[in-house]
């Protein structure tokens, strides 16, 4: 726990949400270190708490007592503006609608965190949302609206802006849930190449096979962490695409 | 966030949505475009209403007679007769400010010429109410003091007469014997073009004569005479005029202190003013009704402000996800708002002016526009911009950025 390389740590959290007489538990007392360089991924059922604690480690939400330390700084006592702060500079959110803003280009939606960062100009902003394109595939789809890309194609556009203003770490909710498994393992693809970059990863997802691609498989059940074990057999995703892609054509050539 | 962003950001999304924006502008455009058109017409009926009345001499000052009491009921201004000819004759002896002075008495009457005639208006008056009026003569000549003192039969005529008796406005009627009244009358001049006064009356439809022609021959008091028409000597001591001329009669009319004039002395401006004051009235009516239009189309901003954030909810929750603070939200919604209305208060300025001067144009009204009018208006739909934006645009801010994403 002495570790200089966490930038996360949690310490008894706990979330209760409260409907007419009964209270429901959503978090209950969950603590939990992440290190930098770290794959995780948060799985368990629904209802289970895993997505409560994605906001709260997102900034978005307050735990109703707990601890949560963020790169050595206490995020509880900060105000709403604070926050906001924070999630702009230092998190990177990927969402699993994908949640770009429709009727806007693939860099318009790139450059959004940064103009709420005043320390950015305009030049400065362009070419990072350029670069934050490229490194995720799309340097040719730079100016297209949502509607003309795919959804695996808005997913990385998603996570371009995730990435645009250089944030400690990436939190990801069902990243892959609305995209069928050829794309899914495309996004791991990008989530695996991120990481081997040093890039902290925190990922919800429900799906065993992707969740295979993490380094840690971190399992939530009614409000609490019952196992965080690292991943024996983990999987590459590039190799997996190289499978599909053989397996394609062996069925076009019969 | 700074505010260059925040304009872009406002700019992008109005352009998402062209038409809409464009139709809750047109709730500004109409409502700027008809207070800057409506406070056009009225300063324009104003300023017409004034020079019309300073047309008529603004040193000029009218004596008519004054209230009656009887039976304890108070008759209306001229329902009495208490100015005397003499009185006008005082007034012209004695005043010092005063520089010319008519008395006029007037009757309506049927000319006839020929087979043709006419009911009009005959006013005996002497040679100085032509000055104090400003009349002039286009043909003949005007009648002389000696016409006055023997009653003689002469008489000048409006243009309106002599189309009305001779079939044609350029006829030339000098010399003439018409019959007003059964009163053979000599047409010596005939008086220039007037045209219609401010009210619409006909100033050309009048017959002018000798003041003891009109009284000694038709009027039926030889003592009483309707009003006095005089001039002050200059328009800065109009007001000393008028005083000099009140204490005068009341004197002449043996007035105790205590008791009220019998007569009522006006100058021209305070004709002037009278109708300034109602044509003022009529202004604020029209900027009234046409602001009610103003406040409508800030209720159309309000409303599609309320419609854009709840549409746009889900957007909310995404800036506020990356790292939007309410204000930045707020004052994104507030800029949208402003950009409507200001632009909507611009494009309705060009649309107000283009309108007042159509009406100019077309409708023969005369129109001012004022940099006042159209100050007001741009303001006041900069302060609706703010106004209706501000509760959509708060509404928008103090959303919780996880509800709003969850938002569908």
């Amino acid at each position: 726990m002495a570790n200089t390389e966490n930038i996360i740590a949690v310490k008894n959290l706990i979330k209760t949400y409260r409907t007419g007489d009964i209270e429901v538990h959503a978090l209950n007392d969950v603590s939990l270190t992440i290190n930098k360089g770290e794959f995780a991924a948060i799985m368990g059922a629904s209802g289970s708490g895993k997505s409560t604690f994605m906001n709260i480690l997102g900034c978005l939400d307050n735990p109703t007592s707990g601890e949560y330390i963020l790169e050595g700084e206490d995020v509880l006592s900060r105000d709403k503006n604070k926050l906001a702060e924070l999630r702009n500079s230092k998190l990177g959110f990927i969402f699993q609608s994908f949640n770009i803003l429709p009727r806007t280009s693939a860099l318009e939606n790139v450059e959004l965190p940064l103009l709420y960062n005043n320390k950015i100009g305009a030049k400065e902003r362009r070419e990072k949302a350029l670069n934050a394109l490229k490194s995720v595939g799309l340097a040719d789809r730079v100016n297209s609206m949502p509607n003309q890309l795919s959804g695996g194609q808005q997913q990385r556009v998603a996570i371009a802006r995730a990435l645009v203003n250089d944030p400690i770490i990436i939190m990801a909710d069902e990243p892959t849930g609305n995209l069928d498994s050829r794309t899914s393992y495309e996004i791991m693809e990008i989530f695996q190449k991120l990481n081997d970059k040093g890039i902290t990863i925190v990922m919800v997802t429900h799906e065993a096979d992707i969740a295979q691609f993490a380094r840690n498989n971190i399992i939530f059940k009614d409000g609490k962490i019952i196992a965080n074990n690292p991943v024996k057999e983990r999987k590459n995703a590039a190799e997996e695409l190289k499978k599909i892609a053989a397996l394609s054509e062996e069925k076009s050539t019969i | 966030m700074r505010i260059l962003n925040l304009l872009k950001v406002a700019y992008r999304s109005l352009n998402r949505n062209k038409l809409r924006s464009f139709l809750t502008m047109l709730g500004i455009i109409i409502g700027v475009a008809s207070v800057i058109a409506m406070l056009a017409i009225g300063e324009g009926s104003n300023q017409n209403i004034k020079a019309s009345i300073a047309s008529l001499g603004t040193n000029s000052i009218i004596i008519i007679p004054g209230a009656n009491f009887q039976g304890g009921v108070r008759q209306g201004a001229s329902s009495t007769q208490t100015l005397k000819l003499e009185d006008a004759e005082a007034i012209a002896a004695r005043c010092e400010l005063v520089n010319h002075v008519s008395p006029v008495d007037q009757k309506r009457v049927q000319a006839i010429y020929g087979s043709k005639n006419w009911g009009t208006m005959i006013l005996g008056v002497n040679e100085d109410y032509l000055i104090i009026r400003s009349l002039t003569i286009t043909s003949g000549s005007v009648f002389t003091p000696a016409d006055d003192r023997v009653a003689a039969k002469v008489c000048l005529v409006g243009v309106t007469i002599v189309f009305n008796l001779f079939g044609d406005e350029n006829a030339n009627p000098i010399g003439q014997i018409i019959r007003v009244n059964s009163i053979p009358f000599k047409i010596v001049g005939v008086l220039s073009k007037m045209g219609q006064n401010t009210f619409g009356q006909d100033q050309d439809d009048i017959i002018i004569a000798p003041f003891t022609t009109v009284q000694k021959r038709m009027s039926s008091s030889l003592i009483y005479v309707n009003s006095i028409l005089a001039s002050g000597i200059s328009e800065d001591q109009i007001n000393d005029a008028v005083d000099e001329i009140s204490s005068l009669l009341r004197e002449k009319h043996k007035l105790a202190p205590s008791d009220d004039n019998d007569f009522t002395v006006r100058t021209q401006s305070d004709i002037s003013n009278i109708f300034g004051t109602i044509s003022k009235v009529m202004t604020i009516l029209l900027a009234s009704i046409a602001s009610i239009s103003l406040l409508v189309g800030g209720i159309g901003i309000m409303n599609i402000m309320l419609v854009s954030v709840t549409e746009r909810t889900r957007e909310i929750g995404i800036r506020m996800a990356i790292g939007a603070k309410g204000r930045d939200v707020l004052i994104q919604f507030m800029i949208e708002s402003i950009v409507i209305s200001f632009a909507g208060g611009l494009i309705g300025i060009a649309l107000g002016i283009t309108v007042s001067e159509l009406v100019a144009k077309f409708g023969g009204w005369p129109v001012v526009v004022t940099v006042s009018s159209v100050l007001l208006s741009f303001l006041f739909s900069a302060v609706i911009g703010v106004f209706f934006g501000w509760y959509p645009a708060r509404k928008a801010a103090r959303l919780n950025p996880i509800d709003a994403l969850r938002y569908e």
